[in-house]
């Protein structure tokens, strides 16, 4: 590793982001494949059926049959749809839940070195959470082009129902952290989880920020109960209806990388990120091992909340959608804008 | 590289801007929409420059983010069919030229009157989110204040007119 130390810092910066961002691109990829797998397997157990087990031990390679099918399946495009945006919306579903993950801290170091190459963070940016909110504000536009360009009812309503459904939980969505930050006093990411390892995991200090963050994150990634936009009984499939072979695969995917993104922000936030709090193991790691061992706890962390995604959405039968938005407007901002102004209080009447 | 990239930034904001308003390709006013928010993040891109993260950030989130999906939103509902390609003619251009005029005048007021590329601003404008938060609250109190109050009059004006019985 000695010709680390030739290199000039904005070449040392230009590789070792290359580096990270392959890294966590290529353990994203495989996890949202498994993360499918995972869904299909939960589901059948949840229903007392076998699921998918022939391909492969235990049905392990399924994912890579079904990546395989989905690319050689017939592209059709149908002749009524808008077909620039038609194109455009998958792709735009899956790279927001992408750039996400770029400021999320997924380790502390590898290895002794304290320098930004070592940091395991793609991008340690100082207003880290306002960035992650920005860009899942965005994911709304694939939804809502793929149901403009499908140029038929059904799509269009399920885009409709997108559009109002993730603008109406992004407002619950971000003032429920608001609390957290006047905590914290920071918006740095990696700033947020050192808090954290002083004072105890947020969860235990904000319980209600907590829950209606996870509630807003069902909403926001269009999962069960949540998931008016492609319900089956009302729109066929929602926006994706027109779509076939590897577009639809990639909203598929999109939803998968969505639901990790959100239980990446959410293991940051509210669960300590990389830290445990016994063993020692909430101290940045000072060997290579250590730094590995603090990588698989978050992942550990989020392969949790991506259970719980999974469970919830075959144990709980849909919302209609009037209920939805009273959910989010008449119940959860008023619930968010107290939980505000209770911290606020309180930390008015410590500080005094 | 600096000065390569604002004029990157600068040039996209401008033909994305251009394009909204001209819109060549269709005249669904969905396109528009779509070239305002390209157009957004190519300003959100000056921000960076600037180092103003913070705004960067709440450029995005508000207008790309929220504002101008409701635009999709409101264009998608109303079913607007392919806009007929608009004449200027008469008393409509007058007014055009006139408030266009009128907008210009003052923004080459403000950009000569407020010193500008007298010395470079670049490091003036850089502060974490902290600063600009007690900014607002002490020097900029009252135009913050102002402000709020008058969104909270046209949202009260919103909800008014939304509701179908006047009386």
């Amino acid at each position: 590793m000695d010709w680390v130390y030739y290199l000039t810092p904005s070449q040392e910066f230009l590789v070792f982001s290359i580096v990270k961002v392959a890294l966590v691109v290529g353990l994203l990829l495989p996890m949202i494949a498994y993360s499918v797998m995972a869904e299909r397997r939960i589901s059948a157990w949840i229903q007392g059926r076998v699921g998918p087990n022939r391909v492969g031990p235990f049905g392990l390679l399924q994912p890579i049959a079904d990546g395989i099918k989905s690319l050689l399946k017939e592209d059709f495009v149908p002749d009524h749809v808008r077909k620039c945006y038609f194109w455009l919306a998958p792709a735009l579903t899956l790279i927001p839940s992408f750039l996400v993950l770029a400021v999320v801290p997924f380790g502390s170091y590898l290895g002794p070195e304290r320098e930004a190459w070592s940091k395991m963070v793609i991008a340690d940016l100082n207003i880290g959470i306002l960035f992650t909110f920005g860009i899942v504000s965005l994911s709304v536009y694939g939804i809502v082009l793929a149901g403009y360009a499908s140029n038929s009812k059904y799509s269009f309503l399920g885009g409709i129902r997108a559009t109002a459904q993730m603008i109406s939980y992004e407002i619950s969505m971000g003032l429920a952290v608001i609390p957290l930050f006047m905590l914290t006093g920071v918006l740095n990411l990696g700033e947020v989880i050192a808090y954290q390892v002083e004072h105890g995991w947020l969860i235990w200090k904000q319980p209600i920020s907590f829950i209606l963050f996870l509630v807003a994150a069902f909403a926001e990634t269009n999962r069960l109960p949540f998931d008016l936009p492609e319900s089956e009984t009302e729109l066929v499939s929602g926006y994706h209806t027109e779509y076939s072979s590897m577009k639809f695969a990639l909203f598929f995917l999109g939803e998968y990388a969505a639901m990790i993104a959100v239980s990446a922000m959410m293991v940051t936030l509210f669960f300590g990120g990389w830290t445990l709090p016994i063993f020692g193991l909430d101290q940045p790691a000072i060997t290579f091992f250590g730094g590995l061992l603090h990588i698989m706890i978050f992942l550990g962390k989020v392969l949790v909340f991506m259970v719980l995604f999974i469970w919830i959405r075959w144990m709980l039968p849909r919302f209609r959608y009037d209920q939805l938005m009273d959910l989010g407007w008449t119940r959860f901002l008023p619930l968010a804008f107290v939980n505000i102004i209770v911290t606020a209080a309180w930390l008015w009447a410590q500080y005094r | 590289m600096q000065d390569l990239l604002f004029y990157f930034f600068a040039v996209l904001t401008l033909i994305f801007g251009f394009l909204v308003v001209v819109n060549p390709f269709t005249r669904s006013p969905v396109t528009s929409a779509m070239f305002l928010v390209l157009s957004i993040i190519s300003m959100s891109g000056l921000f960076v420059m600037l180092h103003a993260f913070f705004l960067a950030a709440i450029q995005i989130l508000v207008y790309s983010g929220a504002v101008i999906v409701l635009f999709l939103f409101v264009i998608m509902l109303m079913d607007l069919k392919e806009e007929a390609r608009s004449t200027f003619q008469g008393i409509r251009l007058t007014f055009s030229l006139l408030l266009a005029g009128l907008f210009a005048t003052v923004l080459i007021g403000v950009v000569l009157t407020s010193g500008l590329g007298a010395e470079p601003v670049v490091l003036t404008l850089e502060g974490s989110t902290a600063v600009l938060g007690e900014r607002l609250f002490n020097a900029y109190i009252i135009p913050f204040e102002i402000l709020s109050v008058l969104l909270l009059v046209g949202m009260v004006g919103v909800v008014l007119l939304s509701k179908k019985n006047l009386n």
